[in-house]
């Protein structure tokens, strides 16, 4: 038998190639500990979303540093100190880069991994999640668009207000840091004057944990497996110390508890709506002599969320809410509406590389983090680059956040007032680049959440203003050249997201921060 | 001993929801070799269909998709650089639709592949000859399509590059052919910056599992006709599985098995053409379709070397 010993360049190529490392790392995996570059001290004084003062919790006053008490906690993290674990200084290295991004971070992964629509009951009803049982399939929830802009809008606004008691306990009680009251603790994060009682990363913990037991109440063990990781960060670090932990975790959690009582009575529980009201929707546009709105799933599905629109507002009240409603679109029947359909669909006949491209970037549908994720992901690698206190981060999520919620309200708000079907109901022949969302067209619900997004975090950071418009801009455009939308959605959610955004402007100029 | 006149042809690497012409008589699946200065040139045609997929395990049927096929026509090559090492190469046009839904169909041209086939032994054993061969290949997409809107994209954008050794064992004229296949995957990039897997990603890079996959083939084979029966397998190796009503993506982990029948005939007529045929069923899977697929292929032999073949 003959064999030779011949091995073909491609096999060795091939040997060398898959010894390659393929692991992919995510933009903010490395980044330095967060070095704010104003401490914000006098944050205590800014202008909370719910509490009525930022005392409304009493924090107790702290041991004396040079209690026993004290010399205990800092024996704690000098015993901690002694000896840690890879994993432990990879938990120091992550949660050192910003709480607020962090949970944030959390906060879009589970979105992602809650945005997923019920699958069909045997007799092609739907199930509906259910907050009572979210442990069985359906999962609760189904965090869609308008379920992911309000848990973001309640998650940042309580930090905020939190963090705000906590600054506001810091400055009145001035307990500096474990590493300037002994020297001989090591330092794994920025060192500052900020005083560490009780402590923010704590604030944040407990207050985040607490949100998520409403909001995401499948995720409780994953979500308290954090907050210790985070605690335990912040004493290992040299950060904080103990008490200041456990001051700063109790106060986060009291905070939270403010937010749950207005969650639950926001209307947000009743925005399923029930048969009769679905039914409705359909009565009052045929009396409008308009082609109602139709799912185009099989089998239909029943309209997602169509009494969102009723949810409480974080920045206006509901006459305001009122008064942002555009005039209405091309009625069906019309040579308009007929002309603007036809214009969706020469739009996406023959679809180029770069349309699909455009609109599966802006797509944020099913799995994903939703357009307000987006929108945060966005200003969260702005605000990394601009290195603001942990407060002020919490300001700056909590003003967007809320623009987008009430964008979510006011455009739920339209769609299910016009009750108008999309470019596919009008013509099937329209096929599209990405999912058609299970709700009315008009307006399109990325255009206003990319209005708002953009002209708040504008005011932000001014010298990215025009940058955002033209991201919002290409959001809004998206929806128009994937043919989901006719361009008269975009245009005028667009604008109306922009007005929703400006009650953010108008709340910022007067929260004390500027 | 086998006859080098043979001639064969190749088709892209499995593909998602569609293990696309995996089954097929391919000179990187079968023991044929391509005489010296003989460049075989064809095209070929496959259609693939289903209305049931697997998501992880659970298999289903989708309204909004309904019915899902695929098409491809493909420019296949194999040239004899000598009796003993064949290059093979191929390219396809790809169209996909969805009847129900309102999805837009894709089309375009997708990757070329290539193939250094070497048959490093030939040997008589027992009643039959025992020849093995080592094969080492490639693709890269020759286009931008698009990659991350399954099921409907028309390939993974990875390039890929494979290791296989084959065995082949044939008495008379019935035969056995064995071979095992390691597919490294580069990373893919994608249009969105984020994407969920089992966690979420913050970056457009996508992180594509390596496979492996075996192929078996057994039947008549003469100067005039092959006649086969094929079993394959193709295992993800990583990858994860479609959550319940999520959208499939790149790096799932895609497992088929498939199974069926596949011809060969060679013209008497005309020196040098032949015409391919076959079908297949996916009998098992994970995160993929369960395609039913035909294909045909003609192919004709230009023989450019100085002495001609004897017949």
């Amino acid at each position: 038998m003959r064999i030779t010993i011949f091995i073909p360049a491609t096999i060795a190529a091939l040997m060398v190639t898959a010894a390659c490392n393929k692991s992919v790392s995510d933009r903010t995996a490395n980044l330095p500990p967060l070095n704010p570059a104003d401490q914000d001290l006098t944050a205590g004084s800014w202008k909370p979303m719910l509490l009525s003062r930022p005392d409304t919790f009493a924090v107790a006053t702290p041991a004396a540093t040079n209690s026993t008490g004290y010399l205990a906690d800092i024996n704690e993290i000098k015993g901690y100190q002694k000896s840690m674990t890879d994993a432990q200084l990879g938990a120091i290295k992550y949660w050192s880069a910003g709480g607020v991004l962090r949970w944030n971070e959390i906060m879009r992964n589970l979105v992602a991994k809650y945005n997923l629509p019920p699958y069909q009951n045997s007799d092609t009803s739907y199930p509906i999640p259910s907050s009572t049982n979210p442990f069985a399939y359906p999962y609760f929830p189904f965090a869609n668009p308008p379920y992911a802009a309000r848990a973001y809008a309640y998650v940042a606004a309580a930090q905020y207000d939190a963090l705000v008691a906590c600054w506001y306990y810091k400055n009145l009680y001035k307990r500096a840091a474990p590493y300037k009251t002994d020297s001989t603790i090591k330092v794994y994060v920025t060192k500052t004057d900020l005083p560490s009682y009780p402590s923010e990363a704590a604030v944040l913990a407990g207050v985040t944990t607490e949100m998520m037991k409403l909001l995401f109440p499948d995720e409780i063990a994953s979500v308290q497996q954090k907050l210790q990781e985070q605690e335990l960060a912040a004493i290992m670090s040299g950060a904080a110390t103990r008490s200041d932990i456990t001051a700063g975790e109790a106060l986060g959690r009291q905070v939270a508890q403010m937010f749950v009582t207005r969650a639950r009575g926001d209307n947000a529980g009743k925005a399923v709506g029930t048969q009769a009201d679905w039914n409705n929707f359909k009565t009052v546009a045929e009396a409008k002599d308009q082609t109602p709105w139709l799912s185009l799933e099989t089998p239909k599905r029943p309209p997602m969320l169509p009494l969102f629109g009723k949810v409480k507002c974080f920045l206006f009240d509901s006459a305001t809410l009122v008064s942002l409603r555009p005039g209405p679109p091309p009625s069906t029947g019309s040579d308009s509406m007929k002309s603007i359909t036809a214009e969706v669909y020469s739009t996406i006949k023959s679809p180029t590389r770069d349309q699909m491209k455009l609109v599966q970037f802006w797509a944020d549908g099913v799995g994903t983090y939703t357009p307000p994720g987006h929108w945060n992901a966005i200003a969260a690698e702005d605000f990394i680059k601009k290195n603001f206190s942990e407060v002020r981060w919490a300001r700056n999520m909590a003003l967007l956040n809320c623009a987008e919620m009430d964008a979510a309200i006011s455009c739920w708000d339209i769609k299910y007032y016009y009750f108008n079907p999309r470019p596919s109901q009008m013509n099937g022949e329209i096929k599209t680049l990405t999912g058609v969302p299970n709700f009315p067209s008009y307006v399109s619900g990325h255009s206003m959440f990319s209005g708002a997004a953009a002209t708040i975090l504008g005011h932000i950071i001014p010298e990215r203003a025009s940058a955002y418009m033209q991201m919002a801009q290409d959001a809004a455009n998206s929806r128009f050249v994937g043919g989901i939308h006719y361009r008269i959605d975009c245009e005028v959610g667009l604008t109306v997201g922009k007005n929703v955004g400006n009650y953010a402007v108008l709340r910022a100029t007067q929260d004390g921060a500027e | 001993m086998l006859n080098p006149t043979f001639k064969k042809y190749i088709l892209p690497l499995a593909m998602f929801l569609l293990p696309a012409s995996f089954l097929r008589a391919q000179t990187d699946l079968d023991a044929i070799m391509m005489s010296k200065k003989n460049l075989c040139i064809g095209g070929t045609y496959m259609y693939s269909s289903w209305d049931h997929y697997w998501e992880g395990t659970f298999k289903r049927n989708n309204l909004n998709i309904g019915k899902m096929s695929t098409q491809m026509f493909g420019l296949m090559g194999t040239y004899g650089i000598s009796r003993k090492l064949n290059v093979i190469f191929g390219a396809p046009y790809v169209t996909t639709h969805v009847t129900a839904g309102t999805l837009h169909d894709q089309h375009g041209i997708q990757d070329l592949s290539a193939w250094l086939k070497w048959m490093a032994v030939e040997q008589n054993v027992g009643k039959g000859v025992l020849s093995v061969y080592v094969l080492g290949g490639g693709s890269i997409p020759l286009t931008n399509y698009i990659a991350d809107y399954l099921p409907l994209s028309i390939g993974l954008q990875s390039k890929t590059l494979s290791g296989r050794v084959m065995v082949d064992y044939q008495v008379g004229k019935f035969f056995a052919t064995l071979s095992g296949t390691y597919t490294w995957r580069s990373n893919i990039k994608i249009d969105r910056n984020s994407y969920y897997t089992t966690s979420l990603h913050l970056t457009n890079e996508v992180e594509m599992p390596d496979m492996t996959s075996v192929n078996f083939r057994t039947g008549y084979r003469s100067e005039r006709w092959i006649i086969e029966a094929v079993l394959a397998n193709m295992t993800t190796r990583g990858g994860f599985d479609i959550r319940k009503n999520d959208m499939p993506f790149p790096s799932n982990r895609m497992n088929a098995t498939m199974v069926g029948p596949h011809f060969k005939y060679n013209f008497k007529a005309v020196d040098g053409l032949s015409l391919e045929g076959g079908g297949s069923y996916t009998v098992a899977g994970r995160n993929v379709g369960q395609s039913t697929n035909f294909d045909a292929g003609v192919f004709y032999i230009l023989d450019f070397s100085s002495k001609k073949k004897k017949k």
